[in-house]
């Protein structure tokens, strides 16, 4: 059961195809000397090079990696908490009522909880009399928002997997509940605290639709810059950035993947040795 | 002194739920009502349901002359698509999610960063590069002149719109099911199996009732977007083919806000209906087995 017959590697390469195949041409015509999209004349790196020299381009990267990096900061503190406070909350109503509240950006599409904000803050912005009214902050507002969520739930299984006597026997012995708290509670959910920051950041790195309609004019983030070359006639400029986007995804998800191999590899030692036990006792 | 730590930490539990609780209030909840305060009313904030009658009522006339309901024609040509869209990639994504539920665990994780890598690509960036393959001089139909076969034409049609939701949402069918999948009991197939039952059987009976949570939230996750995408219809549709979400950038862009909200309430409100029966389906169908 284990090794794969000969249709099922048969359907896992079609099906692989299907994925790669686009990104790599794009890869590929991103070499290219020509402007084509379908004849390969010559290998080159000058779309690379008029990458490097746009600079509306790098103002966008860099103004990406601000927002996501705010965003997933503010987003993992409050979220934390947060999952601290409903873990503890016995108010049946209202732990219903923060859950609800919780998975409405996770199930609304995103285009409903783009408009949503942006209609909020236009009001609002009115109300004020101000002319434009969304800017860098009212992005940061809508990505902490729908980054919330994923912390959250990364959280509060965590929370919910706690043994509780832990954080009531450190405050017994002397802790204050702050103390104790950040003592006993935080290393243990720490891998859920990790997991919800790194998904906010991928979350509010990748986002285009909230932020399109977010956005102000003055502040263009990677996605949203993507979006406005792939509107004119493009040049394979922005192949190569897909390119380059491409290469430090894989990167990024190889390291994580070598990391997350050692985990199970570690956890599978584990339980031959409780199975050995179990073996040992029984006979 | 245990009564005073007690009541300090149930004090300090609340402290630090509120700032999350004043958030999902102003930035959660308040936004929602907005989409209902200006799809209710016009330009000056009055009452209307003018919005909303503009969405069920407008007509247009299509290009065979023929008058057409506007919105409700975009609304079915969204729903079409993205039903098409969600079953094909429910048909391609189950295989592919059970025969990595199957293999070696090594296997497994290599299979499923190979998917998930796409699927961390920018949505703009996949779909521009099936706009680049389908283009009537792109790179699909270079292929097939040097194979001698006469060029066809995809691009802004409805089936390009379709291979692109296909293309961009299909890991996300896949990765729910395959974690029900590799959850699942191997001991009731083998069971299954010596009770007689054939490979047709298993899979009716066991693996499939057994992995419909998973097929639940796969269609759930590939739906909702299908159907209120507006990059996709505009690139492989050519803007041809106007979809709802198209319709609320549109009216967006051109600074229709009220009439943006009506679409989005509508949407909303639909949505909600549909998710609430497919949950209540898949909660019986559960419950039963």
């Amino acid at each position: 059961m284990n090794k794969m017959n000969r249709l099922s590697k048969v359907y896992t390469a079609l099906i692989m195809i299907f994925l790669f195949a686009p990104i790599l041409i794009l890869i590929v015509f991103s070499f290219n000397e020509a402007k084509s999209l379908s004849v390969f004349s010559g290998f080159s790196m000058k779309w690379y090079r008029e990458l490097l020299r746009d600079s509306e381009t790098l103002t966008s990267v860099r103004n990406t990696l601000v927002l996501a990096v705010s965003a997933s900061a503010v987003s993992t503190i409050m979220g934390t908490a947060a999952a601290v406070g409903i873990n503890k909350l016995r108010n049946k109503y209202m732990r219903a009522a923060l859950d609800t509240a919780t998975n409405i950006p996770m199930i609304n599409p995103d285009i409903i909880t783009g408009i949503s904000m942006m209609l909020m803050f236009v009001f609002v912005g009115r109300l004020f009399g101000a002319a434009t009214s969304l800017n860098f902050a009212t992005m940061l507002i809508a990505h902490i928002t729908f980054c919330l969520p994923y912390v959250i739930l990364q959280v509060l299984p965590k929370l919910q997997q706690m043994d509780k006597s832990l954080p009531e026997a450190a405050m017994d012995l002397g802790c204050t509940p702050m103390r104790a708290f950040l003592k006993v509670e935080v290393p243990e959910i720490m891998p859920g605290i990790v997991t919800g920051l790194i998904m906010a950041f991928t979350m509010s790195l990748d986002d285009f639709v909230i932020s399109y309609f977010t956005s102000g004019n003055g502040f263009q983030t990677l996605p949203i810059r993507i979006y406005n070359m792939t509107k004119k006639t493009v040049t394979p400029k922005m192949y190569a950035l897909a390119t380059i986007i491409f290469f430090v995804i894989l990167a990024l998800l190889l390291i994580s993947n070598l990391s997350g191999n050692e985990d199970t590899r570690a956890l599978k030692e584990k339980k031959r040795a409780q199975k050995k036990a179990r073996k040992a006792k029984v006979s | 002194m245990k009564k005073n730590s007690s009541l300090k930490s149930s004090l300090l539990s609340k402290m630090v739920l509120a700032p999350y609780s004043v958030w999902a209030v102003l930035f959660i909840l308040v936004p929602l009502v907005f989409v209902a305060y200006y799809a209710f009313t016009d330009n000056s904030f009055h009452f209307t349901t003018e919005n909303i009658t503009r969405f069920f009522t407008a007509t247009s006339v299509n290009s065979e002359g023929a008058e057409v309901h506007t919105y409700l024609l975009i609304f079915a040509r969204s729903l079409k698509l993205a039903v098409i869209s969600t079953v094909i990639c429910l048909l391609l994504g189950y295989p592919m999610a059970y025969i990595i539920s199957k293999a070696s665990s090594r296997t497994q994780s290599i299979l499923l960063t190979l998917i998930m890598i796409p699927m961390w690509m920018n949505f703009l960036i996949r779909t521009y590069a099936w706009m680049t393959i389908l283009q009537d001089t792109g790179i699909l139909n270079g292929f097939l002149a040097r194979l001698g076969i006469d060029p066809v034409h995809i691009i802004g049609t409805e089936s390009a719109v379709v291979i692109g939701m296909v293309y961009d949402y299909i890991p996300y069918m896949i990765m729910p099911i395959y974690s029900i999948m590799a959850k699942m009991d191997n001991k009731l197939i083998e069971a299954a199996r010596d009770l007689g039952c054939n490979n047709v059987g298993v899979l009716r009976r066991v693996i499939f009732p057994l992995s419909l949570p998973g097929v639940v939230s796969g269609i759930t996750m590939v739906l909702i977007p299908s159907i209120s995408t507006f990059y996709i219809s505009q690139k492989l549709g050519n803007g041809k083919f106007y979809l709802i979400g198209d319709a609320i950038e549109g009216q967006y862009v051109a600074n229709n806000l009220h009439f943006a909200a009506a679409i989005a309430f509508v949407l909303m409100v639909i949505l909600l209906a549909c998710m609430a029966l497919m949950q209540r389906y898949a909660d019986k169908k559960v419950t039963v087995m």
